[in-house]
C-alpha cells in the first residue's frame, strides 16, 4: 500500500481550475449531484468503466442498521435470525465497537448505493466514487454477476418472496413457516448451482410461474376424487440403480434443489420457500467469490476518482486528507502476530494487488517482465484492469496476478498445520522456492469450491425405507464440524421426511471415515 | 441518476424481524428481566434491559469443516524472522494457529454469547408476563377520576356569563362588511356634507342627490344591526373524567429476622406492581418506605429492601409512623394515597387493639386503598393454613369486613402475584375476602 498510483496512469494536463465541490463537512442534495457528476466525468472517459444506472438513497443510522440485518437487500422476508442479527449490529453500534459500513451497495439495476446521512461531504464522495462506480462497474461487468445474477430482476423477485411468505405467515402459522425456513437456511449453501445450466435464471419470471403452478393446481383439484377407491398396484417399475439415479438427477450438489423437486412429503408452498432459499443463495453466491476482487475494484476506483478530484482542485486539501485518512484504514492489513489481525483484508489485498497490476503494465521491472510477459510494460494499466474485473474471480485472480513484489511486500507465508506433526510448519516463504507454492495456496483460500464442504446427495433408498444418503468427500482429512453437521442433517431429516445418513468418504480410498444420522421430527407433517 | 431521500421512511423495519427473534429467545430475556427486577430499584423498573443470549439458543447451523481437525493451511501475512522448514509450536488450542486464517465462515460464528437492548415496552411486556399477565394496559383497572370542565369549541346559544365577545365581534364584522353596511365614520362624513350643503344651496341637485343617499344609507345600517343574533357565540365546555393528578404509595413492610430474602421478593414485586399502576394512573407518584420492627423508620429504598433486623415486631409503630408522614406532607385532599403493607403476619398480641384503632380511625380514612400482603414461603402455605392464622390477619381481618378499602391476601409464590393484585385492584365493591 506504499505505492500509491499518483502520476502512474497517463493523463491529460492537469487543470488546477476547478471550483471545489465543496467545502466544509455539509452537504445537501445538490452537493450529492454535483459530486456524482463530477466523479462521473473521471470514471466514464478517463477510467473507461462502464455501469448501471445510479440510484443514490439516503438513511439514518438506524435504516443502516436494518439493511445490514437482512443482508444488504432494501427487502426482504422475515425471519428471527435477521432480528437476531440487527440485534447483534445494534448492540455493537451503540457500545461503539463496531462502526457502521459507510454504504451498502446493491447489485440491481438501477444500482442503489445506500449513503449515510451522517457522512460528512467528503466521506460522501469517497463512497459515491467507491459503490456507485467501482462496485456497480464490477457488478455490471464480471462474469460470475453476469452469468449468475439477474440485476433487472432481483427486486421484483425479493418483492414476490417476501410477500409469498408473509402469506405463507398467515395461511400456516409462524411456526410452521419458521421451521421451513430455518432448514432451509441451515442448507442455503449447499443451494446454489455451481456450473451453469441449460437456462439463465430468469428472476422476473417466478412470480408467474409461481401463480401459475397455484392456479393450475387448485383447477385440477376436485374433492370428489378423495372417494375414489385406489387405483390397483400395477408392477412396480423395475428401474435399474443408474436409471433411477439419472432420474433423480443424481449425484446432486444442489441438496436445497434436490429436496424442492423430489422431497416426497412436503407442501407446493414448502417448496416454494426452499426454491426461494435457493435463488437468494445462488444470488449471493457470485459475492462470496469476488470479495477480494469486488472490494479491490471499488477501492482502486475511490482512490483513483479521489486523487484526480484533488489534483484538479474539485476537492480541498482538507478534504483529501480526510479522505486519506479513512482511505489509510480501510486498507490496513495487521500483520499475524498483531493483536488486532482478524485474518486477510479484502480490502487491503485487493487495493495492494490492483495498485500493482497498475504499476506491473506501466513501469514493469525485470521480475514482472518474467512473471507477467503478457501485461508487463503494455503501459494501459486501466484496460488491464478492465479486463481483470471482468474475466477472473478471486481464486483464479489471485492464482494468476499476485507477483512475487507483493508477496514481499506483505511479507507472506505458509503454515501448514497438521495434527499429526508436533508442531506447525513453515511450507513457503516470501522467497524464490516458494512464490508459486505460496501463491496456490494462498488462491486457494479464496475457492469456494474448496473451502465449501463437498456433499452430494448420491442415492435414495426407494425400495426400502426411503433414506436419503448424502456423503461427504473429505479433504484433507478435515472432517465436518460435528454438532452443527447434526443439527443440519436434523433440518435435513425433517425436509426430507424420512432418514436420512451423511457418510464421510475419504475420496482416495472410498473409506467411510465417519458417518452420520438422521430422522425426520414430526415438524413439518 | 436519482437521489432518494429515505430518512423519512418509517423506520423499525426490523421490527418484525425482532418480534421473531425475541420469541425465539424468550426463556433467556425472560430470565434476564427477572434478575433486572430483583436488582433494580422500583422506580427505575420499566427501563430497557441488556440481555445475554447465548449463542447456543440462536445458532444457525451449517455444514463447514471442523477447526483442528486434518491438514489445515494458512497463509498469514508479515513474515518477520521465518524461512521454509522452521517449524513452530503450536498455539494452545482454540484459535488455530496464528489466528485462524480465513476457515470457512468462521467469523461470528465463534463468539460464545451477545449482548442485546430490550426496549422499555419489551421489558414490561416480559416483566408481567412473568407474573402471568398478557398486557397490564388493557385491563380495566380502577381509575380515580374528578369530574371536570374543559372548553370545547363555541355553541350558538348559551349564559350570557359564556358570551364569547371576540369571536361574536368578529362575526359580526365579517357579516358587516359582506352585506356592505357602511360604515360609522362614511355616515357621518356624508352627513357632515349634506349639512353645508343644505346650509350653501338646499336646492340644488348635488343636495338633493347627497340627501337621498343619506337616507339611503341611514336606511341601511338599520336593516343590518351591527350585531345581530346570528352573531352570538358562546364558550361550550364539555365535562370529563380529569384524573387526579399525583399520589403517593406507602410501603410498609415489617424487616424483623422472620423475614427471608423469598418474602421481601415478594414484596418488591407487588410493590414494584403498584408503582406501574399508579405511573401509569397518575403524573405524578411518590414512593414512602416504612419499616419497622418493634420501631418504625422512613428510609430508602436500599435499605428497605436491603436490611434485617432482629428485635421484637410492633406493627402499630409503622401505622404511627404513616399516619405523622400523611399528616405532614400529604394532605388527603390533595394526595391519592395508597399503601401495601407486606408482613409474615407476626406480632405482638397486645398490639392488636391499637393497630386497629390506627387503622379504623386515621389509616383508612385516608387512603384510596391499602393492601395488606401476608407474604409466605415458596413451600406453599403451611398446612391448616385457614385455622392457623396470623396475628396480624386475625388482626385486620374485622377491620377488612367492615371497610372495603383495606383488603388482604396471603401470597405465597410469585406466580401469585398478578392475580392478588389484580384482584385487590379491580375494585369490587367491598366483598373482600381471603382466598380459600
Amino acid at each position: 500500500m506504499n505505492a500509491p498510483t499518483t502520476g502512474v496512469m497517463p493523463r491529460p494536463a492537469l487543470v488546477r481550475a476547478g471550483e471545489p465541490l465543496f467545502t466544509g463537512n455539509d452537504w445537501d442534495f445538490d452537493t450529492i449531484r454535483r459530486i456524482h457528476d463530477a466523479c462521473e466525468a473521471i470514471a466514464g472517459p478517463e477510467l473507461g468503466l462502464s455501469w448501471y444506472p445510479n440510484q443514490i438513497e439516503i438513511i439514518t443510522a438506524e435504516q443502516m442498521l436494518d439493511a445490514y440485518a437482512s443482508i444488504g437487500m432494501p427487502l426482504f422476508y422475515k425471519h428471527w435470525s435477521f432480528g437476531k442479527h440487527f440485534a447483534q449490529h445494534e448492540a455493537g453500534y451503540r457500545r461503539g465497537l463496531m462502526g457502521l459500513a459507510y454504504e451498502i451497495v446493491i447489485n440491481s439495476n438501477p444500482c442503489i448505493s445506500y449513503i449515510m446521512e451522517e457522512n460528512t461531504a467528503t466521506m460522501q464522495t469517497l463512497v459515491i466514487a467507491h459503490a456507485a462506480f467501482g462496485h456497480n462497474h464490477f457488478f455490471k461487468n464480471n462474469y460470475l454477476f453476469r452469468q449468475w445474477t439477474d440485476a433487472e430482476g432481483i427486486l421484483d423477485y425479493l418483492d414476490f418472496a417476501k410477500g409469498f411468505i408473509s402469506r405463507c405467515e398467515e395461511r400456516y402459522g409462524h411456526a410452521a413457516v419458521e421451521a421451513v425456513l430455518d432448514a432451509a437456511h441451515a442448507l442455503m449453501n449447499q443451494g446454489v448451482h455451481r456450473y451453469p445450466r441449460k437456462k439463465r435464471p430468469d428472476l422476473s419470471s417466478e412470480q408467474r410461474r409461481e401463480r401459475e403452478r397455484q392456479e393450475h393446481q387448485e383447477r385440477m383439484y376436485n374433492d370428489l376424487w378423495r372417494t375414489l377407491p385406489a387405483r390397483a398396484k400395477t408392477d412396480k417399475p423395475n428401474l435399474s440403480v443408474e436409471r433411477r439415479r439419472a432420474l433423480l438427477e443424481l449425484p446432486q450438489e444442489n441438496i436445497l434443489y434436490f429436496l424442492e423437486k423430489v422431497a416426497p412429503r412436503l407442501q407446493p408452498w414448502q417448496r416454494e420457500i426452499l426454491r426461494i432459499v435457493r435463488h437468494v443463495a445462488q444470488y449471493f453466491y457470485p459475492q462470496r467469490q469476488t470479495k477480494v476482487m469486488n472490494e479491490g475494484c471499488a477501492t482502486y476506483t475511490h482512490y483513483q476518482i479521489m486523487t484526480r478530484l484533488s489534483e484538479t482542485g474539485r476537492i480541498t486539501e482538507a478534504a483529501y486528507l480526510e479522505f486519506l485518512q479513512s482511505h489509510t484504514n480501510v486498507i490496513r492489513q495487521p500483520t499475524f502476530d498483531d493483536r488486532h489481525y482478524g485474518g486477510h483484508n479484502p480490502y487491503a489485498i485487493g487495493f495492494a494487488m490492483m495498485t500493482d497490476i497498475a504499476r506491473i503494465a506501466s513501469e514493469p521491472t525485470e521480475e514482472d517482465r518474467a512473471w507477467f510477459p503478457d501485461i508487463a510494460g503494455c503501459r494501459d494499466p486501466m484496460g488491464v484492469l478492465r479486463d481483470v474485473w471482468e474475466n477472473y474471480r478471486d481464486e483464479s485472480f489471485i492464482a494468476q496476478f499476485l507477483s512475487p513484489r507483493l508477496m514481499r511486500q506483505l511479507r507472506l507465508f505458509h503454515v501448514v498445520d497438521d495434527p499429526d506433526r508436533p508442531e506447525l510448519r513453515v511450507e513457503a516463504i516470501h522467497d524464490e522456492r516458494g512464490y508459486r507454492r505460496l501463491r496456490r495456496a494462498f488462491a486457494r483460500q479464496y475457492d469456494v469450491a474448496w473451502l465449501d464442504p463437498d456433499i452430494e446427495v448420491v442415492d435414495v433408498d426407494l425400495e426400502g425405507d426411503r433414506r436419503l444418503i448424502l456423503h461427504h468427500k473429505v479433504l484433507n482429512r478435515v472432517l465436518l464440524q460435528k454438532e452443527d453437521a447434526h443439527r443440519v442433517l436434523q433440518h435435513l431429516a425433517d425436509l426430507w421426511g424420512y432418514d436420512v445418513v451423511l457418510k464421510e468418504v475419504d475420496p482416495a480410498s472410498g473409506t467411510v471415515l465417519k458417518e452420520h444420522n438422521a430422522s425426520a421430527r414430526p415438524t413439518f407433517f | 441518476m436519482h437521489i432518494i431521500d429515505r430518512r423519512l421512511n418509517p423506520g423499525g423495519k426490523s421490527l418484525a424481524n425482532r418480534q421473531r427473534f425475541l420469541r425465539r429467545v424468550r426463556d433467556v430475556a425472560q430470565r434476564a428481566v427477572r434478575e433486572a427486577a430483583r436488582d433494580r430499584d422500583i422506580r427505575n423498573i420499566d427501563k430497557e434491559a441488556s440481555v445475554t443470549v447465548p449463542v447456543d439458543g440462536v445458532r444457525e447451523p451449517r455444514f463447514s469443516r471442523a477447526p483442528g481437525t486434518g491438514v489445515q493451511d494458512h497463509i498469514l501475512p508479515g513474515n518477520k524472522t521465518y524461512i521454509e522448514g522452521d517449524t513452530i509450536e503450536r498455539p494452545p488450542r482454540g484459535q488455530g494457529g496464528g489466528g485462524g486464517g480465513q476457515a470457512g465462515e468462521g467469523g461470528q460464528d465463534s463468539e460464545d454469547s451477545f449482548q442485546f437492548m430490550l426496549t422499555r415496552e419489551e421489558f414490561l411486556e416480559l416483566f408481567l408476563e412473568d407474573l402471568e399477565l398478557p398486557d397490564l394496559a388493557k385491563r380495566r383497572l380502577a381509575v380515580v377520576e374528578t369530574p371536570a370542565l374543559r372548553r370545547a369549541g363555541y355553541m350558538v346559544s348559551g349564559s350570557p356569563a359564556n358570551l364569547a365577545l371576540t369571536r361574536t365581534l368578529r362575526n359580526s364584522l365579517s357579516r358587516r362588511i359582506a352585506l356592505k353596511r357602511p360604515k360609522h365614520e362614511d355616515l357621518a362624513a356624508l352627513e357632515a356634507d349634506l349639512a353645508e350643503a343644505e346650509a350653501r344651496a338646499p336646492d340644488a341637485p348635488e343636495t338633493v342627490a347627497l340627501r337621498e343617499e343619506v337616507a339611503r344609507l341611514r336606511i341601511r345600517s338599520q336593516r343590518i344591526p351591527y350585531i345581530d343574533p346570528i352573531d352570538l357565540r358562546y364558550r361550550r365546555f364539555e365535562p370529563y373524567p380529569r384524573p387526579v393528578a399525583q399520589a403517593v404509595m406507602f410501603c410498609l413492610m415489617d424487616v424483623s429476622g422472620s423475614m427471608t430474602e423469598h418474602m421481601k421478593d415478594l414484596a418488591k414485586r407487588f410493590y414494584i406492581l403498584l408503582h406501574i399502576f399508579l405511573v401509569r394512573r397518575y403524573k405524578h407518584v411518590e414512593i414512602v418506605f416504612i419499616r419497622h420492627t418493634d420501631h418504625a423508620k422512613e428510609v430508602d429504598e436500599e435499605t428497605f429492601f436491603g436490611s434485617r433486623e432482629t428485635g421484637g415486631t410492633l406493627v402499630s409503630s409503622a401505622l404511627v409512623e404513616m399516619k405523622r408522614i400523611v399528616a405532614e406532607r400529604y394532605n388527603p385532599e390533595d394526595w391519592n394515597i395508597y399503601a401495601a403493607q407486606a408482613s409474615d403476619g407476626d406480632n405482638v398480641s397486645s398490639d392488636s387493639t391499637t393497630s386497629q384503632e390506627l387503622l379504623r380511625g386515621a389509616i383508612l380514612p385516608a387512603c384510596q386503598h391499602f393492601a395488606y400482603l401476608e407474604v409466605g414461603d415458596e413451600t406453599g402455605p403451611r398446612a391448616g393454613f385457614v385455622e392457623h392464622r396470623t396475628t396480624l390477619w386475625r388482626t385486620y381481618e374485622p377491620v377488612a369486613k367492615a371497610n372495603p378499602v383495606l383488603a388482604m391476601r396471603k401470597v405465597n409464590h410469585r406466580r401469585d402475584i398478578y392475580p392478588v393484585f389484580r384482584e385487590l385492584f379491580a375494585r369490587k365493591a367491598g366483598q373482600e375476602q381471603a382466598p380459600a
